[in-house]
């Protein structure tokens, strides 16, 4: 193996790579911009349900119930009507997430102890959010009971009762955030180091350098190592740069051990600079490695628990996602960032990025070899 | 045929079969050292195959060949220190500078240190662009590009030279000039192998062999075809022999 000749191949590549003006800029924005929208705009936190109220009972008992709504942070009643009708266009509209519709005989059904129904209509058709606002419809409702019971059975009243003290670990502002944002840094690895890797090799065929590479004494391990040295250089630099956008700018905790995380890094390079290296053996031209590092990318993605659970996930497809070395990385940069885990607890993720990383990397190297033969 | 130390590429019985279909049926030739060699024949007759088996770049499907005295399947590593190659697509890296692409091939071929300023001054000056050194190649006239296509393919002093279809796209001037500085390399001993589909230029090689649907048509110097093909034609050339020698092999 001549180190010369990798040095060479790895000069060139860097030449070509930042030559371009865009491909400059995409470089440096593309994992800024992806930190940004996810630190930002995707946000499954439940602040300030609006809500609009039919009051159709109009006595103290209703006013109570809609101060116990406005009284909290959560919600802000912002229509009032005596129209139902009015109230469902306001929903259908977006103006509101949720209507409380108080019936006629609510209070007088309270004062003679009975259950008195009280109407919520919540949008659904972003279903997740719907069901955080209906768990904090019911927290609402739950303090309204017991101040009616209170009420009822006068101050003095004492009954035996669980009280929960919750606290939530490792994110104890529940911040959607913080769970979003160590993930950026799995994908914006995953793509660019996927990306540029397929995309290197193919413009080497496409402009017909790869048969001047082929007839040279170039060999297949110097080749390789010269194709994906430079994105692993890159990967790692974006990896720093996407890390200290999470801590000084989104104010992540990182509250693990750094080395860990780039050594992480390290091994998950090693599945996704396979793939590419595969995606590179079975495509001939850029827009075509393009549509197959999308192709790959989804399920990747999809089936890492990014944003969807695993364990909401049917059976069959759970097991699928211990084949996707993304939902390892995932594992352990959230387990470095928020829980401050280290190798102790996370050894069992490290080794199925190596095995994933070794077998992907080798398959992938097989196939190209043969590819150049 | 004997092998003889005078023999730079010695072929024999190459076949290479593309699923069913036989590019290269077959053939057997050899190219002495020193000579100016044509491998000739219209598009698909086969040449480009021969010329990638020869090369490395694709695998015969059975016969033998050597070159520069080793065996293009058993010892590749040693053919490709040995060989430079020109494809007729024009392949240095559009986005490096000339410069750039030379240092890059001196790496490649690992040229020793201490010769790398001298090989470079000696590229950009044969190939007269030396001023635009610096510029992107992308940028620089075809003629430009493939002199400096043909520099970086000297870069190591290979001791054969092989040229894929090295004139198409360029122009008369420009040709010449090539032809001229093909026919310096010969006689500084060095083997040049060029397929071409244009029977005018072939007139400068000192051997050809005639090439058909896979098979040999023909082989000698262009005189000696002229002579066996075109029997008793005053002013024949190698353009009428091949015309002649195509009729006669079509169904």
């Amino acid at each position: 193996m001549s180190w010369v000749r990798i040095r060479e191949l790895v000069r060139k590549e860097f030449i070509i790579l930042f030559r371009d003006e865009r491909n400059r800029r995409v470089l440096v924005m593309a994992p800024i911009i992806m930190i940004l929208v996810f630190g930002y705009v995707v946000n499954y936190d439940v602040k300030d349900i609006r809500v609009a109220v039919v009051d159709q009972s109009r006595t103290r008992e209703s006013r109570d119930l809609i101060d116990a709504f406005d009284g909290n942070r959560t919600f802000r009643v912002v229509e009032q009507s005596a129209d139902q009708d009015d109230m469902e266009r306001s929903l259908l509209e977006g103006r509101v997430d949720m209507v409380l519709r108080i019936p006629p005989d609510m209070a007088s059904r309270i004062r003679k102890g009975k259950a008195a129904p009280v109407q919520i209509l919540v949008d659904g058709s972003v279903s997740n959010m719907a069901s955080m606002r209906i768990a904090h419809t019911a927290t609402v409702l739950n303090d309204y009971n017991q101040t009616m019971i209170r009420r009822r059975a006068g101050r003095t009243m004492e009954y035996g009762h669980v009280d929960a003290r919750v606290r939530t670990w490792y994110n104890p502002t529940m911040d959607s955030k913080n769970f979003f944002v160590p993930a950026i840094v799995a994908f914006v690895i995953m793509l660019i180091s996927l990306l540029l890797t397929s995309i290197a090799v193919i413009r080497e065929r496409e402009q017909g350098t790869l048969e001047q590479l082929i007839v040279s004494p170039l060999r297949p391990v110097e080749m390789i190592l010269g194709k994906t040295i430079p994105y692993i250089v890159i990967s790692l630099v974006q990896m720093t740069l996407v890390t200290i956008l999470a801590k000084y700018w989104f104010s992540i905790p990182i509250a693990g051990s750094l080395f860990l995380m780039f050594t992480a890094t390290c091994l998950f390079l090693l599945s996704t600079l396979g793939v590419g290296l595969f995606i590179s053996t079975v495509s001939s031209t850029q827009q075509q490695a393009m549509m197959t590092t999308f192709f790959f990318i989804l399920p990747f993605f999809m089936l890492s628990g990014f944003i969807f659970p695993i364990d909401n996930m049917p059976v069959v497809v759970q097991w699928l996602t211990y084949l996707n070395p993304l939902r390892f990385f995932l594992m352990i940069l959230r387990g470095i960032f928020l829980k401050g885990i280290g190798f102790n607890i996370l050894w069992p993720q490290y080794l199925a990025l190596v095995v994933l990383g070794t077998a992907l990397f080798a398959g992938a190297v097989a196939r190209f070899r043969k590819r150049l033969d | 045929m004997t092998p003889s130390s005078d023999d730079a590429i010695l072929v024999q019985d190459l076949v290479k079969r593309f699923g069913e279909f036989e590019a290269v049926k077959g053939i057997t030739f050899s190219v002495r050292r020193g000579e100016i060699f044509g491998l000739l024949g219209s598009n698909g007759s086969g040449k480009s195959t021969t010329i990638r088996m020869l090369c490395g770049i694709i695998a015969p499907t059975s016969g033998r060949a050597r070159v520069a005295g080793y065996d293009i399947e058993s010892q590749s590593e040693e053919v490709k220190h040995s060989i430079g190659y020109m494809s007729q697509k024009f392949s240095l890296y559009e986005d490096l500078t000339p410069f750039e692409n030379i240092r890059f091939f001196l790496g490649l071929y690992n040229v020793d240190r201490s010769r790398w300023k001298e090989r470079m001054e000696w590229v950009l000056e044969t190939a007269r662009i030396t001023e635009v050194k610096d510029r992107l190649t992308r940028d620089l006239p075809q003629g430009w590009r493939q002199r400096l296509a043909l520099g970086c393919a000297l870069l190591h002093r290979p001791e054969i030279l092989f040229l894929d279809e090295p004139t198409s796209g360029v122009d008369p001037v420009t040709r010449r000039h090539f032809w001229g500085f093909i026919r310096e390399l010969s006689e500084q001993g060095i083997t040049v192998f060029v397929t071409t589909h244009y029977m005018d230029e072939a007139e400068n090689c000192d051997r050809i062999v005639m090439i058909d649907l896979g098979t040999i048509v023909a082989q000698g110097s262009p005189a000696q075809i002229i002579r066996e093909v075109c029997p008793g034609s005053e002013g024949a050339d190698l353009n009428e022999a091949f015309i002649t020698l195509m009729a006669r092999s079509a169904p």
